[in-house]
């Protein structure tokens, strides 16, 4: 499963502190990240009057045969950072390599190798297939597209994909329109998996099933990447599924990381304001828990990525945040007393055993 | 009960053998559907009907006897020189000012009508289809280019600009196709324009790319579908413009030449005659009519059939009117109304 490590995979591992403990290699490396979209004016001739700031120098690893998760609220920049990465969008800087391989704004031609090793679930499973072509068609469509069967030997590759991921063969002819969500769900993952990709980049796979089904696509998941040794960007907004299928974590506000690390010291110890207010959000299953948990409510939206705060993006709905915060931007750093892999971006990071305010100073008037 | 107990009964649920296998493609149900529109099933028999009767016209020509541009000053023409009635001298629908079979007349009309609406429409739905499927796809300068070019043609003052191409050329076959073809296009193009610059945004377009798939596979395998319920409805029509718009030029004398029958300019020559021959006028306008009318009839039966919500709107109200008359809940058509698909391109 593991590949041999070059002298350039760890020289290009080195940007992110790498865990003493792992000793695989690096998949994909990400560097310094931005997409920036324009926003056109009015008028005859369009004139570009801004920038979508939708990701703003994001820096990632993606190891060999293990998870990553990536979490957030919606609009920080998950699906499009998701996107740069596979190369369905062109990047405004930054670098991506795969195994080691530069493969930044690659032409398509260029790219159509690496396509087998990158590929994407969805996360509508009603919008991500074709309705008007046969299911055996949409799973064939990478053996046809990279020409690797034909005829008889691609609809058998195809019937044993759709056995795999739980399927009945036997509605190779059927319509997407003819099956259930999850089973959708798993057509999309047999595609995924048909030229056996090294990296899957999952897009909210199981936001939009529910919680039954949540469970079943998810395991499989787990099956495949023990199988065929996989490695997933998985993304998400629900913390709790985020935490059961990764090892390392990323959590993103506006566009840029907010904090990131191995799951456990990200999640029980959360050092970014911003983490511990989302995971103080999640509901708790035991209702002993939820009423003895402090819950951090936050003011405000999220800002316009167009014309994003000062400093610290999150400053303006921070309870922790000082006049710092707002003219300086914090690095991506670790934080005393946290392990060399687990870092935040902040100036002021919560201590353990802290007990935040519940609401920001500019939201506490209005709260009763 | 554990969860993997719950997704291994899921699994062999699904797993389990089942009975319809196939898949109900789109245009099977389509079809289904417009079998139960009377309407439409009356309009293709028609349009067979004038069919077969155009394809054999020269077996009737030779069984009368009488070619479509042969003249007959004897039997044909009445003691005062002028047009025979129906039914004289085996002349079923009479004959026109020199004496020619009108009927024979008539079914050769047919041909070239037929031909001309079913070359042109084809002429025009490929190239309708590509350029809309290229314009929308590919944005950009692509588009600004195509898309102000079929502006261009439909701002065009067309019977004008027919009449003149016309003169310059040469009334002929070709150029009355050529005119009409030019015409068309845009109509097309423009509907599969816009369809494809919102289909362009859907998830599985951004999926057959991260599969690596070009630009004309996407446009032709994974769009093209999507669009076909419109282009047909469109496609049906315009065969019976083309048809009256090929009458139109060969009325005006630039279209297709006599001796050439073409409804068109028999209809030319009745203008001068119809008060002393009725049939002169009342046999090609009622087949162009009678054609026109079935395409037309049959288009809108079409776009009933793959449009399923206004299927849905006549059949709760037929369902209602049902109730009252028989008191009990109308469950043919509640049939009708179960097995609609619900991702038609228009529905997102």
């Amino acid at each position: 499963m593991t590949g041999p490590i070059t002298p350039e995979t760890v020289l290009s591992a080195q940007s992110w502190p790498t865990d003493a403990d792992l000793t695989d290699d690096v998949l994909v490396q990400v560097d310094n990240l931005v997409k920036h979209f324009p926003v056109k004016g009015g008028g005859l001739v369009a004139r570009t009057v801004g920038q979508v700031q939708a990701v703003d120098g994001v820096s990632l690893t993606i190891r060999r045969g293990q998870t990553l998760g990536l979490v957030g609220e919606t609009g920080c920049g998950k699906s499009t950072l998701a996107r740069c990465i596979a190369g369905l969008l062109p990047v405004t800087s930054g670098k991506v390599t795969f195994e080691g391989k530069d493969i930044t704004n690659l032409p398509r031609r260029k790219m159509q190798p690496f396509r087998r090793d990158i590929q994407m679930i969805f996360q509508d499973p009603y919008g991500s297939l074709n309705p008007r072509r046969r299911v055996g068609s949409i799973i064939g469509d990478p053996f046809a597209i990279h020409k690797t069967a034909t005829g008889a030997a691609r609809k058998k590759a195809v019937q044993d994909l759709m056995e795999r991921v739980g399927l009945n063969p036997e509605h190779y002819n059927r319509f997407p329109a003819e099956f259930s969500g999850g089973q959708r769900q798993r057509i999309g993952v047999a595609r995924a998996l048909a030229l056996r990709p090294k990296l899957i980049i999952c897009d909210e796979p199981v936001s939009a099933l529910d919680v039954s089904i949540q469970a079943q696509v998810l395991n499989l998941l787990a099956d495949l990447q023990k199988d065929f040794g996989l490695a997933y960007l998985f993304i998400a907004h629900d913390l709790e599924v985020v935490r059961h299928v990764s090892e390392s974590v990323i959590v993103m506000y506006l566009g840029k990381i907010a904090e990131a690390g191995p799951k456990d010291p990200v999640y029980d110890t959360p050092r970014h304001p911003y983490t511990a207010a989302l995971l103080s959000a999640a509901p708790a299953a035991d209702p002993e828990a939820a009423a003895s948990r402090q819950r951090i409510i936050l003011s405000g939206d999220v800002p316009s990525p167009i014309n994003p705060p000062s400093g610290c993006r999150f400053h303006p709905r921070c309870p922790k945040a000082q006049d710092r915060c707002a003219t300086e931007v914090p690095q991506l750093e670790v934080k005393a007393g946290d392990m060399p892999t687990h870092l935040t971006t902040c100036h002021f990071p919560v201590q353990a055993g802290e007990v935040l305010a519940s609401v920001s100073r500019a939201f506490r008037g209005e709260a009763r | 009960m554990s969860l993997s107990e719950l997704e291994f009964q899921a699994q062999t649920l699904e797993a389990a053998p089942t009975e319809a296998i196939e898949g109900r493609s789109q245009w099977r149900l389509t079809w289904a559907r417009l079998r139960r529109d009377k309407m439409a099933v009356a309009s293709m028999i028609v349009i067979a009907v004038i069919a077969i009767l155009a394809l054999l016209a020269p077996v009737f020509a030779s069984l009368l006897g009488h070619g479509s541009a042969q003249v007959f000053p004897n039997s044909g023409l009445s003691g005062t020189g002028g047009p025979v009635s129906p039914g004289t001298h085996g002349f079923y629908f009479g004959t026109d000012e020199l004496g020619r079979d009108l009927l024979v007349r008539v079914l050769y009309g047919a041909r070239i009508s037929l031909f001309v609406g079913i070359t042109t429409t084809a002429i025009a739905t490929v190239a309708g289809v590509a350029v809309g499927l290229i314009s929308g796809f590919f944005g950009g300068w692509v588009d600004a280019v195509l898309a102000r070019f079929i502006d261009t043609v439909l701002a065009f003052p067309f019977l004008v600009l027919a009449l003149s191409l016309a003169v310059v050329f040469g009334p002929s076959l070709t150029i009355v196709i050529s005119v009409i073809s030019f015409f068309s296009w845009a109509a097309i193009s423009r509907i599969v324009r816009g369809q494809t610059l919102s289909l362009k945004e859907k998830e599985y377009i951004e999926a057959a790319r991260s599969l690596g798939a070009n630009p004309w596979r996407i446009m032709f395998i994974d769009i093209l579908p999507n669009i076909m319920a419109p282009v047909l409805v469109l496609a049906t029509l315009s065969i019976p413009a083309a048809i009256v718009f090929e009458s139109t030029l060969s009325f005006l004398g630039l279209g297709i030449q006599p001796p050439t029958a073409s409804w068109g300019n028999i209809l030319a020559g009745a203008q001068s005659y119809y008060q002393v021959a009725w049939w002169y006028l009342v046999f090609p306008a009622a087949a162009l009519l009678i054609t026109t009318l079935a395409f037309n009839l049959l288009g809108d039966g079409v776009r009933d059939a793959l449009d399923p919500r206004t299927e849905r709107i006549f059949a709760a109200t037929r369902k209602r009117r049902r109730r009252t008359w028989a008191g009990r809940p109308a469950t043919q058509l509640d049939a009708l109304v179960a097995p609609v698909p619900t991702d038609g391109p228009g529905e997102a």
